[in-house]
């Protein structure tokens, strides 16, 4: 199920319930899963110095950002016993409470899973070179910082 | 030596371009980046890695890529 090569795990503005739902969908003929996890991030209408966040607006160095993707998902498939994972990241505007990061990692069993999954979030915010700038409603912004 | 410098996030707003190519007599990472605090002033107060050929390196690094990256806090997810 592993597959060598970097794929491109970057979409254009934000990530659909209709994508997610169908991604799900997907799963339906792999037959040895057993259970699903999903990670969802959403852009959250922070408030700082009294400004509210509208979007947040992504971009990446694409080519390393890509590379490193690819060996999350491959020491992740080393630790853990995954049948398939996927990872889907924004780049542009994403408004708030639209979705901007998915991941989706199955297993046959449940307790891989949990871990697999905090493994691949964890490892995404620490290593890939992606840039959040934090839209205000007033069109200032600043430079997101992951905490 | 002729490199190509890519700039992302905040650092861009910096040196207000994403990307330039230069010749280089710097040996190591370290001169570069004193190159580039003489060049643009604003840099000094910033937060950033380098990356050569899209691996993260430190200072005493030498130059060896034809792609070095200047990368702002990340910021995913």
């Amino acid at each position: 199920m592993q597959n060598k090569k970097p794929k491109n795990v970057f979409q254009q503005g934000a990530i659909s319930s209709e994508f997610i739902g169908n991604s799900i969908y997907k799963h339906q003929t792999k037959t040895s899963i057993g259970a699903h996890n999903i990670f969802l991030g959403q852009v959250r209408a922070d408030e700082i110095d009294g400004k509210t966040v509208a979007a947040i607006e992504y971009t990446a160095y694409e080519a390393m950002a890509n590379q490193k993707f690819h060996e999350i998902r491959e020491s992740a498939f080393e630790k853990f016993d995954l049948t398939c994972m996927h990872i889907y990241h924004s780049l542009g505007a994403v408004n708030v409470g639209e979705i901007c990061l998915f991941v989706f990692v199955s297993s046959p069993r449940r307790n891989v899973v949990f871990e697999a999954l905090e493994f691949i979030v964890e490892a995404i915010k620490a290593d890939v070179p992606v840039f959040g700038k934090e839209i205000f409603e007033d069109e200032s912004h600043q430079w997101k910082v992951n905490s | 030596m002729r490199i190509t410098l890519k700039y992302f996030g905040q650092i861009a707003e910096v040196t207000e371009k994403q990307e330039e190519q230069i010749d280089i007599e710097a040996q190591v990472i370290a001169e570069l980046l004193e190159l580039l605090y003489s060049k643009y002033e604003g840099l000094k107060s910033k937060d950033f890695q380098v990356a050569q050929n899209q691996e993260l390196v430190i200072n005493t690094a030498e130059i060896t890529g034809a792609e070095i990256a200047l990368l702002p806090p990340f910021s995913g997810g």
